[in-house]
């Protein structure tokens, strides 16, 4: 059992998939030397070699397409995107390419490429380093995606990730990279495509997943302290979904609410709440609410404590749930 | 009326921005041969000699051109067999390649079987030279699959349909192929080449491609068709200097040759492939040629471009000055070529029959193989569809 940040677990897990499968290469843009500027991929580099940690052009289409070619030539891709707001030139590759040939060639073609993106605010950045556009890649048939919430998750995950035989888009968390928690390197981890109850609890079911977890569950702690067991569950995996978890927890609490840092209109906790309330219509005695960002651009860094769910948000919509 | 000057970018200051005719002059400066563009055998089908390009060309005997012949032939005639489908209702769209059958079959068959090839969606002249069946192409234009053939073992890619992107794909490939140490030269050697046309320059996938190929000296023959049009688009709507040109400024070799002459485009592809292959890509080639039909059978060319132009470019037609020279060279009987139509017919027979044979896909067809790992959610939309689907059965 070792105690790792996140960012170090991450590096732990690709040093491990790269030292397993010589055919996984690490790709992006100052993942190299100087090891990402998240340090994810430090030291990477200098021991495998710089054809299979490739410093790439500053180009994020390129980035993407370039490891669609790798992995029809039978190469293990994992590619960074330096920050959230900059996956959008890569996007026509990822949507139109990486997500379809599979399909496209009725699986003669697999793309086991990893995307790899730090999302989402509290950093106090400037513009398009604090965005959450998971939704637009959940969307996406052909993709699978997942996020992060703590370090165990991560170690374990982009190991998961980079052994799948499908394209993975991969959000983690950044303002959450140098929190640390213990790492069991010889567990056998849940599924990749799981998600995972991670507080029991009877009165509410509180679920979010990357950065708002942690948030969830410091609320579920402060209502513990007023009595009211909140029940917390971590997606893990936004496309697919794995909602029998939370099908099953809100049977048994009647009232969800969804917490997440993107905008909610049209977003993974919109998906959430609908699904829920088509399978779990007789169980609840209450909307099922959301606690988000809001549907605005991403806003100067002096505003973003409004924007982001913090503590106060949630346990005001575990308020209005708890009272309806 | 004078010939415009074509222009180059030069330091003068008067001719700092060119004319509309300036760059039209420069883009076709090649058109009627000239020392840029490499020709081996003339629009009138006599074969002429090219210092720099003969020996890629040596030993093309008498039954290699033969063959040449038949592989245009046989491709026009399927080409010509999709346009009629699609007229008749059998294809939902066809995208016709008359005119550069010399272009696709030329750079074809210089390839090595163990060399990839990335096409964008009219080269089946090249899925020709792959080995890939003309029937494995109707579902894509007749709406059941997205291209049957195996990509892997044909080492042909699936056809691209968003303009541009292969040439990342094909980079990456590249790359690949010399990270596996298959560059040098060894007989295990291997190149890749990515086809696109004069619209895709100006994709920013194409000029990436560009930029990585350079930056990993990846074995890559950027393989442009310039036909002229990018469906109402001319070439001065992409470009103000000739698309060979570009490749100087990336650091790599660009070639421009007569598209509609099989043997230099065979030859000029040889070298560019052994180039790529023995660690001197990447290269651009500029097939300049013509799109003698439509953009696809859905287009309509009498709104953008003069019936003159057509008729000066049938004049250079690719197969009728091989036709020529086997004749007049060669003194091939007309039982030769009777014979290659009476095949080419039956290709385009047979074509017929496969497509109005083709059964729907099923019902489910759409969940299929989204992913290879299957997703629950999909399969239980899958179950519920069909559950659907079989409600309506004795109805």
């Amino acid at each position: 059992m070792a105690v790792l940040t996140m960012a170090k677990a991450i590096n732990d897990g690709l040093r491990a998939a790269m030292e397993r499968d010589p055919k996984v290469l690490v790709m992006g843009e100052d993942v190299g030397k100087l090891g990402g500027v998240f340090r994810v991929t430090d030291g990477l580099q200098k021991d495998f070699g710089e054809q299979r940690v490739l410093d790439t052009p500053l180009a994020e289409s390129g980035i993407i397409g370039t490891a669609v070619g790798l992995a029809i030539r039978g190469f293990r891709p994992v590619c960074e995107i330096q920050f959230d707001g900059f996956v959008f030139p890569g996007y026509d590759q990822i949507v139109s390419q990486l997500a379809k040939l599979h399909f496209r060639s009725q699986g003669k073609v697999p793309m086991p490429v990893v995307v790899r993106i730090p999302f989402g605010g509290g950093i106090g950045a400037v513009e398009h380093h604090s965005e959450s556009p998971e939704a637009l890649f959940a969307h996406v048939a052909g993709l699978k995606v997942v996020a992060c919430s703590n370090a165990d998750d991560a170690y374990w995950m982009i190991q998961q990730a980079i052994a799948s035989d499908d394209p993975v888009i991969f959000f983690e968390p950044k303002r959450r990279y140098w929190d640390k928690a213990e790492v069991d390197v010889s567990a056998t981890p849940p599924p990749l495509h799981t998600s995972r109850l991670v507080r029991p609890g009877s009165a509410l079911t509180l679920v979010g997943y990357g950065p708002v977890l942690k948030t969830c569950l410091e609320a579920a702690t402060a209502a513990a302290a007023d009595g009211t067991e909140l029940e917390v569950i971590d997606l893990r995996t936004l496309s697919p979904l794995d909602l029998d978890p939370v099908f099953d927890s809100v049977r048994r609490t009647g009232r969800l609410v969804v917490v997440a840092e993107a905008p909610s209109e049209v977003s993974v906790a919109a998906e959430v709440a609908a699904r829920v309330q088509e399978q779990c219509f007789h169980s609840l005695e209450a909307p099922v609410l959301r606690v988000t960002g809001f549907d605005t651009p991403y806003p100067p860094s002096k505003c973003e404590e409004d924007f982001l769910p913090d503590l106060d948000r949630v346990l005001d919509a575990v308020d209005r749930s708890l009272g309806w | 009326m004078s010939v415009p000057q074509s222009w180059t970018p030069v330091t003068s200051a008067d001719t700092a921005v060119p004319s509309h005719d300036q760059v039209v002059a420069g883009l076709k400066a090649t058109d009627e041969g000239g020392a840029d563009l490499v020709q081996l055998l003339t629009p009138e089908g006599e074969r002429v000699t090219d210092p720099r390009f003969d020996r890629y060309a040596a030993d093309i005997d008498l039954d290699t051109l033969k063959n040449l012949y038949r592989d245009m032939v046989l491709v026009r005639r399927f080409d010509r067999e999709g346009n009629a489908l699609q007229r008749q209702g059998q294809l939902g769209i066809w995208v016709p390649l008359l005119g550069q059958e010399a272009a696709q079959v030329g750079s074809g068959r210089a390839l090595a079987p163990q060399d990839m090839a990335f096409p964008s969606y009219r080269e089946h002249g090249v899925a020709w030279t792959r080995g890939v069946d003309p029937t494995d192409l109707l579902g894509i234009f007749r709406g059941t699959d997205h291209g049957t053939w195996d990509p892997i073992e044909k080492r042909f890619h699936l056809y691209t349909i968003v303009i541009g992107n292969q040439c990342l794909n094909a980079t990456g490939y590249a790359m690949g192929q010399k990270f596996e140490g298959k560059v040098g030269d060894g007989s295990d050697a291997e190149a890749t080449i990515c086809y696109f046309g004069d619209g895709a320059t100006s994709q920013g996938d194409v000029h990436e491609g560009f930029v990585w190929a350079a930056v990993y000296d990846a074995p890559v023959v950027f393989y442009c068709q310039n036909n002229q049009w990018a469906i109402s688009e001319p070439t001065e709507r992409q470009t103000r200097v000739p698309l060979y040109k570009r490749a100087q400024g990336y650091g790599f070799p660009g070639i421009r040759v007569d598209g509609n002459d099989v043997l230099a485009c065979l030859a000029v592809t040889r070298w560019a492939l052994e180039e790529c292959r023995t660690g001197n890509g990447p290269v651009l080639v500029e097939a300049f040629t013509y799109r003698m039909d439509a953009h696809t059978t859905s287009d309509d060319p009498t709104r953008y471009r003069l019936a003159d132009e057509l008729e000066l470019w049938k004049l250079k037609d690719p197969i009728e000055r091989v036709r020529v020279n086997l004749v007049r060279e060669h003194g091939v009987e007309q039982g030769f070529f009777d014979g290659i139509q009476a095949e080419a017919d039956e290709l385009a027979a047979r074509f017929r029959q496969f497509c109005v044979d083709m059964p729907p896909p099923a019902p489910d067809r759409m969940f299929s193989k989204v992913y290879a790992e299957p997703s629950p959610t999909l399969e239980a939309q899958r179950e519920a569809f069909l559950a659907y689907h079989a409600s309506f059965e004795g109805a």
